[in-house]
């Protein structure tokens, strides 16, 4: 069992905790992610590892709210555990200098691109950040990512913070200005990622982005998380997450992403129904 | 001189009825009573050269045991059992024991005779000891010889584990997965080997002492390098590991899976009992399963249990090719699987939701041998067809995972990618690491990597008493 030893709402329907996770904090690297199971019945969801802290053995884990594990998570408390948690996994994001990174986030996927910022950071990049949401509340962890990027800036949709507009705005704002990227990072919402990658194309940026294909066992064992990157069928869960942002198959990724979409629904409310309400999440 | 008598044929078994065990998950194999294992066991000649024991991969004393029952001793038979086998009640249940010990049976051999039904004993013994309540633990060397790491806890992994165990070493297994079990729990559905008796081998192997660490993912939660500063010796049992893809267009399809994927929703996420267990699966109407080995046999008889109006497997070889245990096949054909030899798939054909509506195949025949010694097919011109399907399953095998292997670079592999290890002991090109299973054979059957997992203990025995002697 894997105690949380700590919860925070982060955003409406957003949490961060930390997990007691010991072998995975003293391997985990940017850009992986760890499999979770709440409980005994649960069922086994990827998610990026936010942070990590080798001394205490805990990872930091950043979700949002949107189906029964999700939701079943927002409802624990410090000192209730987790089922499993098994990782790291994927491979872990290719740090290196490369001269000036542009680092998209949007929603809970600024939790992924932050250790990998922060890394880049160190390795002597000058960053420059892009957070997205659909208001300012929703943008989440703007003050750390500020503190590891030499540049922030937030587009939101209703214009509550930053620039009115979507993140591909900010990509062409900051290159219409002079500033020569020489590699682009995308990780949010599947639909944010491919407009990411089609901006980053037609600026001539290249753009990794981290795919979150619905997965089982997370190690290569099953091929459900199968995407089509190229010509070629890759596994997310062991030659990912991260690709080459122009290359995948965005139409088929998001076509998998709603596969069990009927039974997603009944699973959320069945849970629902069970708890009680749940809107205060 | 006495003529002996010996029935033609085994003693009948019951099984569930074919139209009531197509709606549930419940085991179809229902074994024997008392009486009736004690005719089947008068059925045994007790002959001298005992050929059933050269046909078994871990060399059962097969005449001892049965003789036991014969005798109704059944804690002798048992010991008898368990001193070769750390999982009789699954072995009896899954090993092909057509091709291995009953293959072999002189009963078998003599003329209109079917051979005893080793493998249907052999579970009542383990079954039995199980029901009593009280497992027979043998004793424990309290003084350890030495430590050792095992990496996955499947067939392999839990029977060297236990054998290293009881020979006095302290043991610790590795498993990715939430669950000890590896292919038992995973792969076998629960209407061929209930997880309960999984789980019940699986605690008889703690009970010797053997630690399980699940979901530790050797290689990424522990290092190589950190396995072999703590341990003595290594052995790697992680199976294949990889589902293999015709890769054929329209391949990501929704509604085509692997049948590693789809067994593992079921067997292991408990997808059947959706939605009390959170996993989902798609409950095809129409089902094609490609290939005919036990994995296609097992995925087809899931999928019509999960409601399937048809079940169709497609092979592109013929009956005769088939790989699958034929008490399977039987079991399949009762179900009502339709069987389309020498058809194989080209292409998945979808919706413009991305959903699969059929697959497009085209007929084979037989041409001269290939390198597996069967005869190759091969496509025959203008004979495509369509078979309308919202589900699609491949069955065709596996190759290596590379989680493991890409984390330990020194290990040699073969040119198929699997590690490079001697068939006598599991050694492979690093010293006091040694493998056995699926990992370094390819997909094969339960019982090799049983015998895989026995020889590999011997070996690291004698490998930990030689380096100890020496320091």
């Amino acid at each position: 069992m894997f105690e949380i030893t700590s919860k925070e709402k982060i955003a409406t329907k957003e949490y961060e905790i930390w997990v007691k996770a010991p072998k995975v904090a003293s391997h985990a690297k940017p850009g992986q992610f760890v499999i979770i199971r709440t409980s005994p019945n649960g069922e086994r969801i990827p998610l990026t590892i936010a942070d990590f802290n080798t001394e205490k053995g805990e990872i930091r884990l950043i979700f949002q709210a949107v189906g029964k594990t999700t939701y079943e998570m927002a409802t624990m408390k410090v000192g209730d555990a987790l089922q499993d948690v098994a990782g790291p996994l994927g491979h872990p994001s290719e740090i290196k200098k490369y001269g000036t990174v542009m680092m998209i986030g949007g929603g809970v996927g600024i939790a992924a691109i932050l250790p990998i910022l922060k890394e880049l950071k160190r390795a002597g990049n000058k960053v420059i950040t892009i957070l997205g949401g659909r208001s300012a509340d929703l943008v989440i962890l703007k003050d750390e990512c500020e503190r590891f990027s030499d540049e922030l800036l937030v587009t939101t949709d209703d214009g509550s913070m930053g620039m009115k507009g979507v993140v591909t705005d900010g990509m062409k704002e900051v290159v219409k200005r002079g500033e020569k990227i020489d590699q682009a990072w995308s990780i949010g919402p599947t639909v944010m990622m491919k407009f990411s990658a089609y901006t980053a194309k037609e600026l001539g940026i290249p753009i990794f982005v981290s795919l979150n294909p619905i997965m089982v066992d997370g190690t290569g064992m099953c091929g459900a998380c199968r995407v089509t990157v190229g010509k070629n069928i890759r596994f997310a869960c062991v030659d990912g997450p991260e690709f080459d942002g122009y290359e995948v198959n965005w139409e088929e990724l998001m076509n998998r992403l709603r596969q069990y979409k009927d039974q997603e629904k009944i699973s959320l409310e069945n849970y629902i129904a069970r708890v009680g309400d749940l809107s205060w999440l | 001189m006495a003529v002996i008598k010996i029935p033609n044929n085994k003693t009948p078994i019951k099984e569930q009825e074919p139209g009531e065990r197509i709606h549930n998950f419940k085991e179809v194999v229902l074994g024997y009573t008392l009486e009736e294992a004690v005719a089947e066991a008068n059925r045994c000649l007790q002959c001298v050269n005992q050929p059933c024991v050269a046909g078994c991969p871990v060399n059962i004393d097969i005449p001892g045991f049965i003789l036991a029952l014969k005798n109704r001793d059944l804690p002798k038979s048992a010991q008898i059992l368990k001193s070769y086998n750390n999982l009789p009640a699954v072995c009896g249940r899954v090993c092909p024991q057509e091709s291995q010990c009953e293959g072999r049976c002189t009963v078998g051999k003599m003329k209109e005779h079917e051979p005893v039904a080793i493998g249907k004993l052999e579970r009542f013994v383990a079954d039995w000891e199980a029901n009593q309540g009280t497992m027979n633990i043998p004793e424990i060397p309290s003084r350890k010889l030495g430590k050792v790491a095992i990496i996955g806890a499947g067939p392999a992994g839990l029977t060297a584990a236990a054998d290293l165990a009881k020979m006095g070493y302290e043991v610790k297994i590795f498993e990715a997965l939430h669950a000890a079990g590896g292919v038992l729990m995973y792969g076998i559905p629960e209407f061929r080997l209930p997880k309960s008796i999984v789980e019940r081998e699986v605690n008889f192997i703690k009970s010797l002492g053997v630690e399980i660490d699940t979901d530790s993912i050797a290689g990424r939660s522990i290092t190589i390098s950190e396995l072999k500063d703590e341990f003595d010796a290594i052995f790697i049992g992680t199976g294949a590991g990889t589902p293999s893809f015709m890769n054929i267009p329209g391949t990501n399809l929704n509604g085509v899976y692997s049948a590693s994927e789809f067994l593992t929703r079921i067997n292991l996420m408990h997808a059947y009992k959706f939605p009390e267990s959170d996993t989902p699966i798609r409950i095809g109407k129409r089902v094609v399963v490609v290939g005919a080995g036990n994995v296609a046999m097992d995925a087809s008889r899931s999928a019509l249990r999960l409601g399937a109006e048809s079940v169709k497997i497609v092979y592109r070889r013929s009956k005769e090719e088939m790989p699958a245990r034929i008490e399977e096949y039987h079991h399949a054909i009762e179900e009502g699987i339709e069987f389309h030899w020498l058809t194989n798939p080209i292409e998945y054909i979808g919706d413009d939701k991305g959903n699969l509506t059929a697959v497009k195949c085209i007929k084979m025949k037989l041409g001269e041998p290939d390198a597996s010694g069967r005869r190759r097919p091969i496509p025959i011109e203008g004979s495509e067809f369509v078979m309308e399907a919202d589900m699609a399953i491949e069955a065709i095998g596996q190759t290596s995972n590379k989680v493991l292997l890409s984390a330990f670079p020194e290990l040699k592999l073969t040119s198929h990618g699997y590690i490079e290890a001697d068939p006598e002991t599991g050694q492979t090109s690093v010293e006091g690491v040694f493998a056995g299973g699926d990992i370094v054979t390819g997909a094969a059957t339960v019982i090799l990597a049983m015998g895989a997992g026995k020889k590999s203990a011997k070996a690291i025995d004698r490998y930990i008493k030689s380096k100890k002697a020496v320091v």
